[in-house]
């Protein structure tokens, strides 16, 4: 297995290499070591491989991942997984604001807390948080599906479209036309089969609450005018 | 003893002329604000007034016809491995697909490639039409973040920033349900029909800290190798320039208020930002003062129309320009010969700008099927690359008359100004004078 250890070698070498990759390669399977906060590590990767690093990483760990299966033996900067396209992001420890930002696709899972805005204006990614999540979470969120296993802060899902947010413990606020909303039978079923991709075991759908767009605000009424 | 009382005129109030009182009754029949397309529409202050200073005996001119007088421009030397080189200094600006018809898009790119230009993308991502028909595309890397994937990032040229926009710097648009439709929709990953609400700033970062970041994840990214641009809307281009530099910028797009826009509030594109004029000086200082004038290239955009426009703001700093709204007029948007569709819907064919409303006669900013039909790529591309030439062939034109080889020795000693107000704002004297008020900060 390829080891690139960022206390000596570039950034640059380790994300050049890995967009290199092309079909038939036989290593698909690397380790990074002392990534000590640098940003866009593995970031604009595009092909089916499995990156672990280990340690911390800044900003951007992941941005727009498609197929890559990456793991953060740490905690994660802002924006990690942004604009993800598919493949997994999983980060064992804590992460920054921005988490999934935009993601179209794929899946991220933070084992610890996520900070503010976590899966802002999301567009299909599927998030999954074994912690907390923090404010304005889910702002402007039109698809996918957000999961928080701990509780969320204020404004959760403000002017959110068409992405499904699943929260077990408390939620401090609902943002503008974001609405607390009946689980049926296709919600656990979905929400079932989240947690089994997410690898959580000790956590069951009925536990947890969902929410959604009131749709109230989707086309402009000056009697709303309050909510803007 | 009887006076014969003469009848008076009645006196319209300045205040509250007709088109005030207008919108006044259409606000309270409908309780929402006017929203349009286009840029401003109220007059300011702009190149037309500044003249240029042909030569004579100080200056000595070159020969029309015979010397040659370079229009390239390389833009994005500074740190990619594979900057652009167009053959002119004048870019289309990025407009979405979405806003404008696929036939719009695919002309836009028919035009600009046979001129030696690039064309931009705009919110909403790339379409096949543009990719296939642009040499050279920049991808827009917005705020709504609408259709935003890497491989288009990896298949464009150069990638732009989207910070904000002349028409509306600090604020987001709205696109009216109307115009939403099936392939729209998918797009941009949301439910037909809606409001679409683009997004005013961008979601994953808060500052230029983090801006400086982002640019620095686009190029891990896409290897390096494609010029990073950032777009600011015109509104204090001094900080903004310094800024978008010290963050990593390849490029500064600054958008003028007379910069169009697909839709938005009224009130946002007539009060908010300033005139292009204005903005351009403040911004080429900031370059000076960083040492990074012709370094780090600036494209000037809002209201440019001419060749003259287009020599200008190359004197006055510039490095290239970009055109929206003339390039939507060279390809037939508000073309008088659908005169009677733009009566049909209350307006004319010269002030149409409810280009959110789906509905364009001309087939351009809509996405009706029938009405596109109207829009032939390869004859309106023609129109657009005869137009762009044109504009070239006006600059060298100029630019020769000044006693320059290459459209970029331009330089504001080559102007004056015909108002003081111009003088102010493009640091130029005043015509006939070695006045130039406010000289100062900014």
């Amino acid at each position: 297995m390829p080891t690139f250890d960022l206390a000596v070698t570039p950034l640059r070498d380790l994300n050049q290499t890995l967009h290199d990759i092309v079909q038939g390669d036989n290593d698909l399977q690397f380790e990074v070591v002392n990534p000590r906060g640098h940003h866009a590590v593995a970031a604009g990767v595009h092909a089916p491989v499995s990156i672990d690093i280990r340690g911390s990483v800044g900003y951007y760990c992941g941005g727009m991942n498609d197929e890559a299966v990456i793991t953060v033996h740490g905690s994660a900067g802002p924006g990690v997984g942004e604009n993800m396209v598919s493949g997994r992001i999983t980060v064992k420890g804590d992460a920054s604001q921005y988490a999934g930002a935009t993601g179209c696709g794929g899946l991220l899972v933070i084992e610890g807390n996520a900070s503010s805005r976590c899966g802002i204006s999301m567009k299909g990614i599927d998030i999954v948080v074994r912690g907390n999540i923090g404010h304005m979470s889910a702002f402007m969120a039109q698809a996918g599906n957000l999961v928080v296993l701990g509780d969320a802060g204020e404004a959760l899902g403000d002017s959110l479209y068409e992405a499904r947010i699943f929260v077990r413990g408390k939620v401090q606020s609902l943002g503008a036309d974001c609405i607390e909303k009946e689980m049926r039978s296709e919600h656990i079923e979905l929400l079932g089969r989240l947690l089994e991709k997410a690898g959580i075991t000790d956590a069951r759908p009925e536990e947890f609450s969902r929410y959604g767009s009131a749709r109230k605000l989707y086309s402009f009424h000056v009697d709303n005018a309050d909510a803007y | 003893m009887s006076y014969h009382n003469p009848p008076t005129k009645p006196r319209l109030s300045a205040t509250f002329d007709e088109y005030t009182m207008s919108e006044i009754r259409r606000a309270a029949a409908t309780g929402i604000y006017d929203i349009r397309g286009g840029g401003a529409k109220r007059k300011l202050p702009h190149f037309d007034d500044l003249l240029f200073l042909g030569a004579s005996i100080s200056r000595y001119p070159l020969e029309g016809y015979r010397e040659k007088c370079g229009t390239n421009v390389v833009l994005g030397s500074r740190f990619a491995k594979k900057p652009i080189e167009l053959k002119i200094p004048i870019t289309i600006a990025g407009m979405s697909f979405g806003s404008l018809s696929g036939p719009a898009k695919e002309a836009l790119g028919r035009g600009a490639t046979i001129a030696g230009t690039s064309t931009t993308t705009g919110d909403g991502g790339m379409t096949e039409e543009e990719r296939g028909h642009s040499q050279l595309l920049v991808y827009q890397y917005l705020p709504s973040r609408y259709g935003m994937n890497p491989k288009d990032l990896r298949r464009a040229d150069a990638i732009e920033i989207v910070v904000g926009q002349g028409a509306k710097p600090g604020g987001g648009g709205m696109l009216l349900g109307q115009k939403i439709s099936d392939r729209v929709a998918e797009m941009r990953t949301l439910p037909k029909g809606i409001d679409q609400r683009s997004a005013s700033r961008h979601p994953d970062w808060t500052g230029p800290d983090d801006l400086e970041i982002k640019i620095l994840e686009l190029r891990e990214i896409t290897n390096w190798e494609k010029p990073i641009y950032v777009k600011v809307g015109g509104a204090r281009p001094y900080y903004d320039t310094a800024l978008a530099v010290k963050a990593g910028a390849d490029v500064v797009v600054l958008d003028g208020m007379q910069g169009g826009t697909a839709a938005t509030q009224e009130v946002f594109i007539e009060h908010v930002g300033m005139p292009t004029l204005a903005c351009i000086r403040p911004a080429v200082q900031a370059l000076q003062d960083l040492g990074m004038h012709r370094k780090v290239q600036l494209i000037v955009s809002g209201g440019i129309r001419n060749g003259a426009d287009v020599a200008k703001a190359l004197a006055l700093g510039a490095d290239a320009v970009s055109i929206g709204t003339a390039a939507l007029i060279a390809i037939g948007e508000n073309d008088p010969r659908w005169t009677a569709d733009y009566e049909a819907l209350g307006t004319t064919a010269a002030a149409y700008d409810d280009w959110h409303e789906g509905k364009d006669p001309a087939g351009i900013t809509t996405q009706d099927p029938e009405l596109m039909k109207r829009v032939d790529p390869v004859a309106a591309g023609r129109r657009l690359a005869n137009y762009l030439k044109v504009m070239a062939l006006e600059a060298q034109t100029i630019a020769r008359a000044c006693g320059k080889n290459h459209v970029h020795n331009l330089e504001p000693e080559d102007l004056c100004a015909l108002t003081i107000e111009a003088s102010a704002m493009a640091q130029v004297p005043l015509a006939g004078t070695n006045w130039i008020p406010g000289k100062g900060g900014y």
